[in-house]
């Protein structure tokens, strides 16, 4: 194992790590159908030749780069070679329509834009006369940006070329580098990450190389990780959760990056790369399941008898086994014929066959969702975290899951619950502040130099471990007084394989009420199958039978609502289906694909207003945004659906 | 890049008839396609369009008139003749070998480029698997150009019809043609796919420099593609010249929208 020691910047770690694992991998890439390799050594010479050719660009010190794209090797290498010459890489999300992406670059005053293709290039270029700062775009893929104009344009490999011949040619660059690397400090700011901002415009998260290292070593001891281990590097370059584990962590436990091919072809590249740690937000352990039972349906009837019988015998002894509890040995004996038979060619197709240790974070994950994964002996587990944080507030030890906390502290993170309620933290990963905003940095923190989360939770008593109810604002009550915590009800919505998306009111209302999103890759599964005929998602959405099916759904919620004495009155007494999907670009999701909750409320009041008044349907027109960014409405009559309350008698009173 | 010489001739076609029995499809046309370029050829229902493309590689063999190709005037060839001196091509009905792979069916687009004899491929061991791994090399960068990397060990018999339209032009491009002959590329197709086979066509233009000759039935994207456009009707050529000298002639105009003869 590897820690960070004296290396108080990547550029220093990067050359422990050629000294130390030079031959090892650093880092894969699918490309041509093969996966390409690079060792640390062969990494480092490409940096120091990238940084060259960036010095003779005219990178300085303390300017930023921004990175848009991809999960590609030359943009990592962007990142390393701007940090080699002391300047500030600004990943961006790289969906960004153009308006988001130039508000991100005026405000980092980037000099320079690494972008990854024609598209990207694109982008930037429409938004250039509002970028007087900006210099040079230099970017990746060349295809099809043969009639550009390149004065302005030049590709990466050009400039890696450049600066290797520059290199040869020249010792005194040659130095100029090693001087730039040796004078790097640990208090330099690394990275600048924007906030995907579920309220207002986003914010430039300052951290500084030793606060991310430091973090980093922390949790590769946490969860022992070595140069032996490989992550696949599939989520967006500028959340924080990849540039955590493929980025710092890969640099500090000197561990190998595996680029997918495209976008694409992820599922198919973890299965051929079968990562060994792996992070993913909630969604994509839902999204992996979603499809798993879906080929299930479509499976032969003896298979699917024998998925759906070991799957019983994994939710009664998987988590024991996996933790190491005592079971008695026929259970022990069944549950190993299911790891045989099932659960390992499970993981294999979802490409998690090798993985050591798996994270989900970002949000909440449903306790079934959670309790699937880790019956089928994947050591999943918790963490709470913030990009102000740089990823871990808290994670939960192997061997100690409940899956309603998110653990205890992670190591040598220091917590507290303020008074309202809200969790505050200090940790060695932490922010320096948002890039020029003081107003918002002194917001964020506390006097006496907490973090304020935003979160509201608690720790629980039995396990000491933290419990995040929901965003401290978003925790509310019914008329009656009943607790209404709309993320765990929509987490228990969205865990039903056709809904993928679900928006609960309640708060300061007489009852619940949803709106949901069908997921369209399981209800058209479902419509095929059942001979259902439809035109569009619309159609589709507005389905009787489909309403039907998603009722079905709802009244089971409502009953494993109807068992949690604090939430029964909560039940869901209205739904209704959207008539389009949610989508980022419409300002319905974050880019991190969080329902912007506030939003969704005023853009679709009409239809909340016809969930209270008792209406059967209602008209909602909206505007949407096309991915090329031109605009146009959708009109929709949209159906809702009474559902009936579930006992208990008491609180059934109660909230009647 | 496009050849910055685009007077220079690849193939002209002079006064070619061809007959079925009484059928006269084709009559005394000619035109030329220069180097470079993206020629369509449109014209009605039954104006004899793929009977051209026909012609010109070689499949049927014409009464009269003569072809010249890269500097060589024959008037009659094999279609495997047409393949070896560089002119490939795909169909109107997607012609695939339904059960292969899309990676093996882009594959056999190299046959002809195959140097070793059948004994060292099956072999497949040394200088014959030296020559495979280069001729797999080509592919791949022809399925990353197509951006089909998802599909590339799925059955082509499995895909949707875009998709296979798509491995098509993978096939007739892994050939390395001189002069690429796309017969209706976009026939059956959405909006957007064909916005995606656009690109394609552009981008093959742009980036290998491949002469494109193209017949398709959607007036909007031959205009907005082609350098030049040659209009068919009854098998006679009835216009010539870029999409807005074809777009104002009034012979076009009438025999699109329908006047006695």
């Amino acid at each position: 194992m590897a820690g960070g020691g004296s290396y108080d910047t990547f550029p220093k770690l990067l050359l422990r790590n050629t000294a130390q694992f030079g031959t090892r991998p650093a880092l894969r890439h699918k490309d041509l159908g093969i996966w390409q390799s690079w060792t640390w050594a062969e990494v480092a010479e490409i940096i120091r030749s990238y940084a060259a050719g960036l010095h003779r660009l005219g990178l300085r010190p303390g300017e930023t780069i921004a990175v848009v794209g991809s999960n590609r090797p030359k943009l990592y290498w962007t990142m390393m070679a701007a940090q080699t010459l002391r300047a500030i890489p600004v990943p961006v999300y790289s969906d960004a329509v153009a308006d988001e992406l130039a508000f991100v670059l005026a405000h980092a005053e980037a000099t320079l834009v690494a972008a990854q293709d024609q598209e990207q290039v694109d982008k930037v270029l429409s938004v250039s006369d509002r970028l007087p700062q900006l210099n040079k775009i230099v970017y990746d893929e060349p295809r099809g940006l043969d009639g550009y104009d390149h004065s302005r344009l030049i590709a990466i490999g050009d400039i890696i070329e450049d600066g290797r011949t520059a290199l040869a040619a020249e010792p005194t660059l040659g130095e100029q580098i090693d001087e730039s690397i040796r004078a790097g400090n640990g208090s330099d700011i690394a990275v600048i990450l924007y906030t995907s901002g579920t309220t207002g415009a986003p914010k430039g998260v300052m951290l500084s190389a030793r606060n991310c290292i430091d973090a980093a070593i922390d949790t590769t001891r946490f969860d022992r990780l070595t140069d032996k281990d490989v992550v696949l590097a599939y989520l967006p370059l500028a959340w924080a959760g990849d540039h955590y584990v493929s980025y710092v962590q890969g640099l500090v436990a000197g561990y190998c990056m595996a680029c997918p091919e495209s976008s694409d072809t992820i599922e198919q590249d973890r299965h051929e790369i079968g990562p060994t740690f792996y992070l993913a937000p909630p969604r994509i352990f839902e999204a992996m399941l979603t499809r798993l039972m879906v080929r299930m349906e479509d499976a032969a009837p003896i298979k699917r008898r024998l998925f759906s019988y070991f799957l019983d015998v994994a939710q009664r002894y998987g988590e024991q086994v996996l933790t190491g509890r005592p079971v008695p040995l026929s259970g022990r004996l069944i549950y190993a014929l299911g790891r045989w038979l099932v659960y390992e060619p499970l993981k294999n197709v979802l490409g998690l066959s090798q993985v050591r240790v798996a994270y989900t974070g970002g949000e909440a994950i449903g306790p079934d969702l959670f309790a699937f994964y880790r019956s089928i002996g994947l050591n999943l587990k918790q963490l709470y975290g913030q990009t102000e944080a740089f990823l871990y507030v808290t994670c939960q030890p192997d061997g100690e899951i409940y899956p309603d906390t998110v653990g205890p502290p992670a190591p040598n993170v220091d917590i507290r619950i303020a008074e309202t309620g809200e969790v505050q933290f200090r940790s060695p990963g932490m922010f320096l502040g948002y890039f020029k905003d003081q107003g918002k940095t002194a917001d964020a923190m506390t006097s006496d130099g907490y973090v304020r989360t935003g979160d509201a939770g608690f720790f629980d008593e039995k396990t000491r471990h933290l419990k995040i109810i929901d965003r401290a604002k978003d925790v509310g009550r019914l008329a009656d007084g009943t607790m209404f915590a709309p993320k765990y009800l929509e987490n228990k919505l969205k865990f039903y394989p056709n809904i993928k998306e679900a928006i609960t009111f309640g708060d300061s209302r007489e009852f619940v009420c949803a709106m949901l999103n069908i997921d369209p890759v399981a209800v058209a599964n479902w419509a095929e199958r059942n001979n259902v005929a439809y035109g569009s998602y619309q159609e589709l959405a507005g389905h009787p039978l489909v309403y039907d099916m998603v009722a079905k759904d709802v009244a089971a919620v409502n009953r494993s609502l109807a068992g949690e004495t604090v939430l029964a009155g909560a039940q869901i007494r209205r739904f209704l289906i959207l008539h389009k999907e949610l989508d980022a670009d419409d300002g319905e999701l974050t880019r991190t694909q969080k329902v912007r909750r506030r939003f969704i409320a005023e853009r679709y009041a009409s239809l909340v207003t016809a969930l209270y008044n008792g209406a059967h349907d209602a008209d909602i027109s909206t505007e949407v945004t096309f991915e090329d960014g031109r605009k146009g409405t959708i009109a929709a009559r949209v159906k809702i659906r009474d559902m009936q309350i579930v006992g208990p008698a008491k609180s059934l009173g109660r909230a009647a | 890049m496009r050849a910055p010489n685009a007077n220079e001739i690849l193939l002209q076609v002079e006064g070619v008839a061809l007959a079925f029995g009484g059928v006269r499809a084709l009559r005394d046309v000619s035109f030329n396609v220069r180097k470079g370029e993206i020629r369509a050829i449109i014209g009605p229902n039954g104006a004899g369009k793929t009977s051209m493309l026909n012609v010109v590689n070689g499949f049927y063999h014409p009464n009269h008139g003569a072809i010249t190709f890269k500097g060589r005037t024959r008037a009659k060839m094999q279609p495997f003749e047409a393949a070896r001196g560089g002119i490939a091509r795909t169909f109107q009905n997607v012609a695939l070998f339904k059960g292969m792979s899309a990676l093996d069916n882009i594959m056999t687009g190299r046959t002809l480029k195959v140097r070793r004899g059948l004994l060292w491929q099956a072999l497949r061991y040394g200088p014959a698997l030296a020559e495979e791994i280069e001729h797999r090399r080509k592919v791949e960068e022809i399925i990353d150009f197509l951006e089909i990397e998802t599909i590339r060990k799925v059955p082509v018999g499995r895909l949707p019809y875009g998709l296979q339209k798509r491995v098509e032009l993978g096939r007739a491009l892994a050939m390395e043609p001189d002069l690429l002959l796309l017969d209706e590329p976009m026939a059956g197709m959405n909006v957007e796919e064909k916005e995606d086979m656009s690109r394609f066509i552009v981008d093959v233009n742009n980036h290998y420099g491949t002469t494109i000759t193209l017949i398709e039935h959607d007036m909007a994207v031959v205009m907005d593609l082609s350098d030049r456009v040659a209009v068919l009707d009854h098998g006679v050529k009835i216009a010539d010249g870029t999409p807005d000298e074809v777009k104002r002639s009034q012979a076009v105009i009438d025999a699109y929208l329908g006047v006695a003869h």
